[in-house]
Parts: C-alpha cells; sequence; structure tokens
C-alpha cells in the first residue's frame, strides 16, 4: 500500500512520518514515533486511554486517522512535563495514588489538562462530565476526581 | 490487500469529482466516530477515503441573509458548543448534538455525520428535524436542499445520491418566543444508546402556541416528523388536554423494535411521557 508522507508538529516540535491511509493516529504514535504514552484500551472511543489534543481540542487517537495529522499540532502525554519538573495534575496524581496500573493514566492526564486549559474553576459536576469518556478499571474515579479538583485549586492559587 | 487512498481536498468540487469517481468504494471522512469504528470492526471496507474537515463550505458556522444559521455539516459539537449566539437560538440542537458520546467524541462528531450515519437512534436528528432544518447537498449533479426529515431512508441509508455530499443544515430565522429542546432516554444516565428521543421546536404567543415541529427518534426504522403531535400542541395554550393528544399521537407513532434496551411497549410509551417532559422544558424557554 502506497504510504503518504506526513508533516505535523507533535509537543511542540516539527515531525515527520509515512503512514498508511488507513493507519490510526494512535498506532503511529506506538509503534513509528515511539511515543507509547497513549494506550489502546478498546480502539472504539469508549475507553480514552488514547486521549491527546489536536490543535487544542481533546480527541481519542484510536478515532483518527493518522495522515489527518498534516499540518496540525498534536500533544500527547509525553508533552506535559516540563523536562524534569512535572505537570501539577502529574504531582498531585502522585501525591494523592490517583493511579494504580497506570493503564488509564495518560488519557485521564491529557484529557484533565485539557479541561483546566480551558476552565480553570470547574465544579466536581463539570470534572465527572469531562472524565466521563476516560474509563478507569482499578483506582475508582473518586481519587481522580479529586486530585483534578485539587489541582485546579492550586494551580488557581499559584496565579493568584 | 486492497489499496486504500486518502484524500483531504480544500474545495469542494475537488472532493465530489474523486467521491464520484470511486465509484461507490469512497466514503467521506467528517469526524470518523462513527466511520473508523465500522472500518476498523471491517464493517466497512473503504477504497477510498474523502477527508472533507479542510474544505471551508463543510466546517464554517454563518449568519443567513435572512438572519438563521448556516452551519457545515462537519463541525464537531464541541466546536458549535461555544458558538454563543447559536446556542441561545436553538439549545435543543445543541442538546443532541452534545449528547453523542464523551468529550474526546465532542472534539469530532458532527451533525452531518449523525445524519448521514443513517442510525434510527441518532441524537442530534430529532432536534434537527424539529428545528425544521434544510440539509444543503452536492453532488455532480449540483446543489439540493432537502428537508432533514427527509433524509434517512432506514437503518444505514439515506436518500443521499450517490457522489452527493452534505454540505450545511440551514436553520430558519429565531422569531421571539420560541425555542427548542431535546431529551433521551436511556437505561444508564451516560455514554448510552437512545432507546426514545424526543426534539421539540415551539413558538408561543400570547400564551397561545403558534408553531410547532416534533421529532421523535429510535421509535421507528428512521427517526420520524410527527405532524399529529405538533397539530395537537398548536393553537392551544399548552394545557393538560392538548399535550396529552401530542403524547398520544406520539406514542401512536412508534414502530420500534425490541432489544435488550427496550422493548416495543416501552419505547412506545416512554415516547409520551418524553414528549411532555420535552414540551415542558422548550415552552419554559421559548417564554423565558
Ligand atoms: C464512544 C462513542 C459514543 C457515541 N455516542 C453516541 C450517542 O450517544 N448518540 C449518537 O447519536 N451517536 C453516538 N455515537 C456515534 C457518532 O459519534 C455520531 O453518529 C456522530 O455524530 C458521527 O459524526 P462524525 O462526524 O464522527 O461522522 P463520521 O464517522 O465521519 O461519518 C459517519 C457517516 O456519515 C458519512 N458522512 C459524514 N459526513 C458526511 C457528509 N458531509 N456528507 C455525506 N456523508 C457523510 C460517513 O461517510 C459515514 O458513513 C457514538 C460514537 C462513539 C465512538
Ligand atoms: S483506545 Fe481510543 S478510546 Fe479506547
Ligand atoms: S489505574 Fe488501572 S485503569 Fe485506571
Amino acid at each position: 500500500m502506497a504510504k503518504l508522507h506526513i508533516s505535523t508538529t507533535i509537543n511542540g516540535e516539527p515531525e515527520e512520518f509515512l503512514c498508511a491511509p488507513n493507519e490510526t493516529m494512535l498506532d503511529v504514535l506506538r509503534n513509528r514515533l515511539g511515543l507509547t504514552g497513549a494506550k489502546e484500551g478498546c480502539g472504539s472511543g469508549d475507553c480514552g486511554a488514547c486521549s491527546i489534543t489536536l490543535d487544542g481540542t481533546l480527541v481519542c487517537s484510536c478515532l483518527m486517522l493518522a495522515a489527518e495529522a498534516e499540518d496540525k499540532e498534536i500533544s500527547t502525554i509525553e508533552g506535559m512535563a516540563d523536562g524534569e519538573t512535572l505537570h501539577p495534575l502529574q504531582q498531585k496524581f502522585l501525591e494523592e495514588a490517583a493511579l494504580q496500573c497506570g493503564i488509564c493514566t495518560p488519557g485521564m492526564l491529557v484529557a484533565a489538562k485539557a479541561l483546566l486549559d480551558e476552565n480553570p474553576d470547574p465544579t466536581e459536576t463539570e470534572v465527572r462530565f469531562w472524565l466521563a469518556g476516560n474509563l478507569c478499571r482499578c483506582t475508582g474515579y473518586d481519587k481522580i476526581i479529586r486530585a483534578v479538583m485539587d489541582t485546579a485549586a492550586e494551580m488557581r492559587g499559584a496565579t493568584k | 490487500m486492497t489499496d486504500i487512498q486518502y484524500l483531504a481536498p480544500t474545495t469542494l468540487d475537488e472532493a465530489i469529482r474523486a467521491y464520484a469517481a470511486a465509484d461507490g468504494t469512497g466514503h467521506i471522512l467528517a469526524g470518523g466516530t462513527d466511520l473508523l469504528v465500522q472500518t476498523q470492526a471491517g464493517m466497512v471496507q473503504p477504497g477510498l477515503i474523502v477527508d472533507i474537515k479542510n474544505i471551508t463550505d463543510v466546517t464554517g458556522i454563518e449568519r443567513a441573509a435572512d438572519g438563521g444559521f448556516i452551519v457545515g455539516a462537519a463541525v464537531a459539537g464541541a466546536a458549535l458548543e461555544k458558538h454563543t449566539d447559536f446556542a441561545t437560538a436553538w439549545p435543543g440542537v445543541l442538546e443532541g448534538l452534545n449528547l453523542i458520546g464523551s468529550t474526546q467524541i465532542q472534539g469530532r462528531a458532527s451533525l452531518g455525520g449523525n445524519l448521514c450515519n443513517g442510525s434510527p437512534a441518532a441524537d442530534s436528528v430529532p432536534a434537527l428535524v424539529a428545528a425544521g432544518a434544510i440539509l444543503s447537498v452536492q453532488g455532480p449533479d449540483g446543489r439540493r436542499e432537502i428537508a432533514v426529515e427527509d433524509v434517512p431512508a432506514g437503518p444505514g441509508k439515506t436518500n443521499l445520491k450517490p457522489g452527493e455530499i452534505a454540505v450545511s443544515f440551514a436553520f430558519p430565522p429565531r422569531t421571539k418566543g420560541a425555542s427548542d429542546a431535546y431529551l433521551r432516554m436511556i437505561p444508564r444516565t451516560e455514554m448510552d444508546i437512545a432507546v426514545v428521543g424526543c426534539g421539540v421546536n415551539l413558538t408561543i404567543e400570547g400564551g397561545v402556541c403558534t408553531a410547532a415541529r416534533v421529532g421523535l427518534g429510535a421509535v421507528a426504522p428512521t427517526v420520524l416528523l410527527v405532524e399529529k403531535a405538533a397539530n395537537a400542541l398548536i393553537d392551544s395554550k399548552l394545557d393538560d388536554d392538548a399535550i396529552t393528544a401530542a403524547a398520544a399521537a406520539c406514542s401512536a407513532a412508534c414502530n420500534p423494535i425490541d432489544d435488550k434496551r427496550g422493548t416495543v411497549e416501552y419505547r412506545t410509551r416512554v415516547a409520551g411521557v418524553l414528549l411532555k417532559r420535552v414540551v415542558g422544558i422548550a415552552a419554559e424557554r421559548a417564554q423565558a
């Protein structure tokens, strides 16, 4: 099958890759670019483990063709920490034990960051609705929601 | 393995030419939340994928000369939701669209995809029908306009002709005292397929309902425009008798399937119950 040559930006850096026309962004990230943070939980848009942002919008990378990345900006979990400094959400997930096996965690973090970028002061209901497409089979949602709420409060405090 | 091609043209003409030339093996890609699930599952085997999201005609939100809105068929839920004027004018349409899936799905799912996928349970379609939205389609033979209720032809089927692409939805201008609402019944509280979906669009002048449209989903092979329900509401003060008659008309219009989500009896009964609730919400908004 003829490969497509795609030029895009991933986590702020220009990136080029070859992909099949029907290859998903998730497969390219994981299998061609070595960015294995995004996970495949279902491959059908149900679990959110493959969450990334595409031009700032939260999407499932399993339901996006890699070819669609041409001239777009993609952010993945690998771009979340600033060098060795964890993003406040990552730090809080660790401190409050908002993860167990960790499979859902990259998706949770990417999704939660997209929320806080848009709404720094969400209600608990808003956080729960926003993360409804991110499934976790081990931690239980309370710790995750609490970690997001606590991070939001901390980040608001820091910018005051 | 058969060769798959991907194209992302920037003009409608290019898209139509490529799509028509693919001779039935072409598939339009909007948000891909149905199409890519279906290709991954092997239910659909495209020869050509035409991504329409680089075409401004299908991705814009504009004001028409008459004051109505023109919404591109591929505008995603997350984008339409941010358009505050549209959200104020058509809260019911937005409710239908925004009920689709999670935040991630909202980043991609479009009105055009929801309609063209042809599911009888598509959440935005009853609200589009109630709104009186008109779909503009373009194909090898040019442009034509179709009322949204005339687009579905059965589960997974539409009345679009080969090579035709859904371009945009035209919403009529809003008058004072008019609003809409959409509710669906699902066995869970979130992330499920409608057992019944109901959209109502009302105009109320001096306490009297002067115009109404009712769209009903998931209770027949296609989404339905229920004119008898609307007629029961029009010229009434939306009193109990009128609403009960409209609810009965909704139940009478049902021709549903029996499945794990709901029996025929359940769906038929719930169609009437939902109508009552949706009329209440639309009426409150219309008079706010
Ligand atoms: C996890 C998940 C949850 C979901 N929940 C719901 C739900 O609650 N309610 C609901 O109604 N749906 C739901 N869906 C289904 C889907 O998200 C919606 O139907 C959505 O609106 C499809 O839009 P899209 O832009 O992604 O369409 P696509 O997948 O891009 O297209 C859908 C179909 O329409 C055709 N098409 C698309 N655009 C055009 C066009 N402009 N002209 C001609 N043909 C076109 C495509 O070729 C394809 O056959 C869900 C899907 C997932 C994965
Ligand atoms: S892998 Fe994409 S949503 Fe589950
Ligand atoms: S921590 Fe295991 S799935 Fe969430």
